[in-house]
This record gives C-alpha cells, structure tokens and sequence, in this order.
C-alpha cells in the first residue's frame, strides 16, 4: 500500500545522511479527561512529514486533527510518544520555544496593535535589531501584497487581508514548520479559492514546510503535495492527493473524499490479478486486486467506483472488456459542467454517474429510462471484504 | 390624516427627550448657580446675587477643605488598590476554568447587592471586634472592599469575550506569561478595567452610609456636607461640587472621544 511505501523511503532517507524530516510523530496518542471520563483525540499517530511539503490532516470534526496540531504547536503535551522536529526531540518543549508557528483560525491577530507591530511581535520577543526587524516585517509584508498598510489595524482590514497578516506574522520568524488551523474556513468561496493558490505561491517561494488542517476536501485536494485522512484519532490512509483520491483505501476515505460509489457484490471468479463480481442478472464487474488482498469465489467483495468514470448508455457496452451494470433512472441534475444521474441497479444500490456536459445537447437519458452503465475494470477499487 | 400620527410621533419625543433631560440636570444647574449667590445668611436657598467670592474664599474653611482632600485621597487611593486587584480577579474569573469559581463569582455579587447599611453595620462591628481604631485606614479598607466587587465583575465580563487564541498566538510566537499579560491581555482589557476604575472613583467619592461607619473622626467631603445640613450649608460645598463635577466630565468626554476614535 501506498501508505508504507512513503514512510520507507523517509525512515531510510535520514541514516544516508540526507534531511530528516520536517516533523515526525513517533507513536504519539492523546487521551483528554472530561467531566470524568477519559477522552481519546489521538490514538497512536506515527507520521514523518518532508521538509518543504505541503501537507494536509483532512477529515471531519473530531477527528483529531486539530489535537494533533495543537500537539505539534506544543499548546498541548502528548499523553504517550515523542515528537521530533528536524530529528530533534521537542516533547517537553512549551509552545513559546517551540521553532514552529501557528495561522490560527479565527487569525487572532492582536487588536491593539497595527499590521507593523502585530507582524513584528515575533522577532521583537527574538530580541532582532530594530533595523532587522523592519527589513523583515517589509519583506513579509510584500510577500503577502500588504505592502502599505503598516499603520492599519486589524479591524480596519477586510477578511482576506487579516489572514495575510496572521500569515506573515507567522512567517516572519522562519519557523521550522507552519501549522495552519482551517486557514480559510471564514473566507467566502471566491476569496478561498484565491487564497489556495496564494497559499501554494506563498509556500513555494519560502520553502518552508506547511502542515495544513481542514475538514474540506476540496481544499485538501488542490493544495497538498500530501494528504492524511483522519478519522476517530487515526490515520485512515495518507497519500498523494490522487493516490487518495483514485484509490481509496479504506470505505471512510471513499465517501470523505469526492463522491463514491460503493458496491458489493459475489465474486464469480478469481485469476491472478483481478476478481470478477456478478452484479445482478446481467452486471459484470471485473476489480483488480491489489497486493494483500485476497478473495476466492463466492465470498463477497466491495468496491468503489468514482462517478465520473462512469459512462451511460441505452445499449449493453460491447465485448467484455468493460464493467457493465444495468439499471434505472431515478434522477437526472444539471449541474452546468456535468449533469449528475442516479441509478436504481439490481441489488438496490444506487449508483452515481458525472457525465461532462462536453455539447449542448439533450440529456442522454431521462428519468425512468433503462440504461447501462459501464466503466474501465482500472477504475474499479476494491476495498475489502463486504460485511 | 395618514400624516399626522407620523407628525406627532416626533414631536412627542422630542418634548419627552428635553423634559428627561431637563430632570437630569436642572438638579445639577441648580448646585452650579449657587455657588454664585451672594447670600449673606447661614443658608444658601434664596438667590440674592452673582458674585465670585466663594470661588476666592474656597479654602476659607480648614475643616470642609480637610473633608474634600480626604475624600478625594481615599478616592484615589481605593481606586488604584480595588483596580489592581478587581482586574488580576475579572481575569481569572473571565478567562479560567477552576474549583471555586462560581463561589468567588458568587461572592463578589453579594458585595455588590449587599445594601449598604447592612455592610456599614457590619464593617463597624467587624472593627469594633477586632478592636481596630476607626479612622483613615479603615474608610480605605472599607472603600476597596465594595470596590473590588465592581471593577471584578467590569473586567469579568470583557475577559470573557476574548478570543482565547490571541493568547496563544502570543505564546505561540515566543512570548512567556508575564509578556502576555502586559503586551496583550491587559491592552485588550483595558476598556473594561477603565470602565471599572471609573465606577471605582465615583463609588467611593460620594459614599456616606459606609464611610459614615467605618469613620470614626475621619470626614469625608459627604460626611461633611451631611453633618452641615443642619447648621446650613455653605456656599464653598457648591463650589467644590461644582468642580468635582466639572472634572468628572471632562474625564468622560476624554475617554468617550478617544474610544470613538478607536473605532
């Protein structure tokens, strides 16, 4: 898997001499005690984060994310395991002289204080040259395009701009890592989509590892060089963003990430590399399996498939190359770019299908029509046993 | 027709906001325009003429100046001693989870609804008990006491509408705990502890039931004033008043200029 494969090569990347990596988590786990119970955030995370990647923690609320920021940041101490930065043991190390900086979400920028000494209040406790830290607050201010506002407070600035400062402000001290906590969840869409790719250029240009936290997917998907999908205090399966993407591992990372469709189905027969499913009377799913997988025939398989993969049509596709699957119509959306259809299949499941609306013209089925749908075996993933 | 409810509306207001306002200060108009009356006899009710000369002979007498330099010490002093100390409470109370909160919070509400005559009595008999000598030291203690309350429960509330990850991005970025504190939590207090201050001064500067006692000997500017309704009140009390007023307002206006400037 996936998975193993990236920590290898990291484990081995540091005896040879090379960098070791930006952040590296070594068993860590975080139990909270609230109103007499014992609550676990983190269960037992190891993961080595590389010195200049763009690296999101993806998942819902609750997952832990957030704690395992906060334990990285040093705001909170791990109940069990160690965290390193740049190889180096910081466990006990308090936030305050912890060689990382934090984008919080609300920003928390210093209302007192304008856009100069709220930027300025990290190299200032550093004990900088005055001349020092003015070169580098105007650096930083031109690298987030606030030159010019030196002299304005938090509360005279629009959204975007006091998550540029809070940016900077954090830059400024050239932290060994910077955590972000849902930079861009108060920003509306068009300001967040241009944030990500300011956030990319930002990042690109001072090379410094960014450890990003959201519960927004998309997001997730655009900006990260990779990705670790968390849910109930562990990692469901960390990746690139289209290795998580194409091949969820896992049915969690299936429905988080992009719409899925889970099917499940007999396996009829098994060769070598693939398994292939009957799927009602006349559907035929053909899966490979990937290593560590193993299925004999009759036991029950289930698989995703990513809905615009899919292809639909009145007639059954030709050959037995394809996936085929036959079934109902139940609901045609237009969505501008694609048009989205449900289909009622044999077993029940409804199955989703994006169809890029590539011509003008009608819709390629209506509601109530029989139809088949059909997809390369290659976009056929298994995840495991049907329970 | 359909105009004229719209009409009255208005005007009803506008009478009703200047008799509200006439009510407020005609009181105070009153106490300013006697301290010009050129009244010759021990009272000062009757108006006789404008003259200048109790603004002259302000300090003529020694026991009324020594009431208003107490008051006005005790004022001060109590001030700074209750919003020192009802800041470092409000804070923690405003931003702090611990056993004994909701006690403390409790606690500091009695002071403040306790009546006065109540706390008074029992301040005199605490003292009294204890065997303390009543004077000075005592109005101190007895003014920070019911202070303490008002500035703790000001600050309590802005602490508590503070966005707790202002203090950490400050940790964050490398600052210790006494660092916070002045660089960033006590700026973003300060309207509140200000406002406490202020009910602080004013609380403790026209107090007379308390003062009265916890005093013993020790008179206030209230305590004299009330001691000299009997015998009549000299024209010097209106002008003290006056002046005491006057600084009050020009502290209000200062603070409400620069706090709407700030925004």
């Amino acid at each position: 898997m996936t998975v193993t494969r990236h920590s290898e090569v990291r484990a081995d990347a540091a005896p040879d001499g090379s960098a070791p990596p930006a952040i590296e988590l070594v068993g860590v786990r975080k139990t909270y005690r609230a109103r007499g119970a014992d609550v676990t955030a983190v269960r037992g995370l190891d993961l080595a984060i590389a010195q200049g990647e763009f690296f999101s923690l993806l998942g819902p609320s609750g997952c832990g994310k957030t704690t395992t920021m906060r334990l990285v940041a040093g705001f909170e101490a791990p109940t069990a395991g160690a965290i390193r930065l740049q190889g180096r043991d910081v466990t006990g190390v308090p936030a305050d002289r912890r060689d990382v900086n934090m984008v919080f979400q609300s920003y928390a920028l210093f209302p007192h204080m304008n856009v100069f000494e709220n930027v300025a209040f990290g190299p200032r406790r550093r004990g900088a040259a005055r001349r020092e830290i003015a070169d580098r607050v105007g650096a930083m201010l031109e690298l987030v395009d606030l030159t010019g506002r030196e002299r304005r407070r938090p509360a005279e600035l629009s959204g975007g701009q006091q998550q540029r400062v809070a940016l900077a402000r954090a830059l400024v001290n050239r932290p060994r890592a910077l955590l972000l906590d849902e930079p861009l969840g108060a920003l509306d869409l068009k300001l967040r989509q241009a944030m990500q790719v300011e956030l990319k250029r930002i990042q690109r240009e001072v090379g410094v590892t960014f450890v990003h936290v959201t519960h927004d997917q998309g997001e997730a998907l655009t900006m990260s060089d990779r990705i670790a999908v968390m849910n109930e205090g562990r990692i469901e399966q960390l990746g690139t963003p289209r290795e998580v993407y194409e091949h969820p591992a896992t049915r969690f990372t299936a429905g988080f990430i992009g719409t899925s469709n889970l099917l499940s189905g007999e396996v009829a027969e098994v060769t070598a590399d693939r398994a292939v499913l009957r799927y009602g009377p006349a559907g035929r799913i053909s899966v490979p399996l990937r290593s560590g997988l193993t299925v004999a025939a009759g036991e029950r398989l289930e698989l995703t498939v990513r809905p615009e993969k899919i292809g639909i049509g009145p007639d059954a596709p030709d050959g037995d190359a394809l996936c085929r699957v036959r079934g109902t119509v139940t609901e045609v959306v237009y969505q501008g770019t694609s048009t989205s259809y449900s289909v009622a299949t044999a077993t029940g499941a409804d199955v989703v299908a994006f169809l890029q609306n590539a011509t003008s013209a009608d819709e390629i089925a209506v509601r109530g029509d029989a139809v088949w749908l059909s997809w390369d075996p290659r976009h056929s993933y298994a995840i495991g046993a049907a329970t | 027709m359909t105009g004229a409810p719209a009409r009255t509306g208005p005007r009803v207001l506008r009478v009703y906001t200047l008799a509200l306002i006439a009510w407020l200060v005609l009181p105070i108009a009153v106490m300013v325009l006697f301290g010009f009356n050129d009244t010759r006899s021990r009272q000062n009710f009757r108006w006789e003429g404008f003259t200048l000369k109790w603004y002259t002979h302000l300090f003529d007498k020694a026991d009324l100046t020594t009431a208003v330099l107490n008051s006005l010490t005790i004022a001060l002093f109590s001030t700074a001693i209750s919003t020192v100390l009802g800041t470092l409470a409000g804070l923690a109370l405003g931003r702090y989870r611990f056993r004994g909160r909701g006690a403390a919070t409790l606690l500091l509400l009695m002071a403040i609804a306790c009546p006065e005559l109540v706390m008074g009595a029992s301040l005199l008999s605490m003292f009294v008990t204890f065997g303390l000598p009543r004077g000075y030291p005592t109005v101190l203690a007895a003014h920070v006491m019911f202070s303490v309350a008002f500035v703790a429960v000001t600050v309590r509330a802005r602490a508590a509408g503070l966005d707790p990850s202002v203090d950490e991005a400050a940790r964050d970025l490398g600052a210790g705990p006494w660092t916070r504190f002045r660089l960033v939590t006590l700026p973003m207090l300060r309207p509140g502890v200000a406002a406490g201050a202020l009910l602080a001064f004013v609380l403790s500067i026209d107090d007379v039931v308390i003062t009265g006692f916890t005093g013993g000997a020790t008179v206030t500017f209230p305590l004299w004033i009330y001691g000299s309704t009997r015998t009549g009140t000299p024209p010097q009390v209106n002008v003290m008043g006056t002046l005491i007023f006057m600084v009050g307002i020009v502290i209000a206006v200062v603070l409400a200029r620069r706090a709407a400037r700030r925004r």
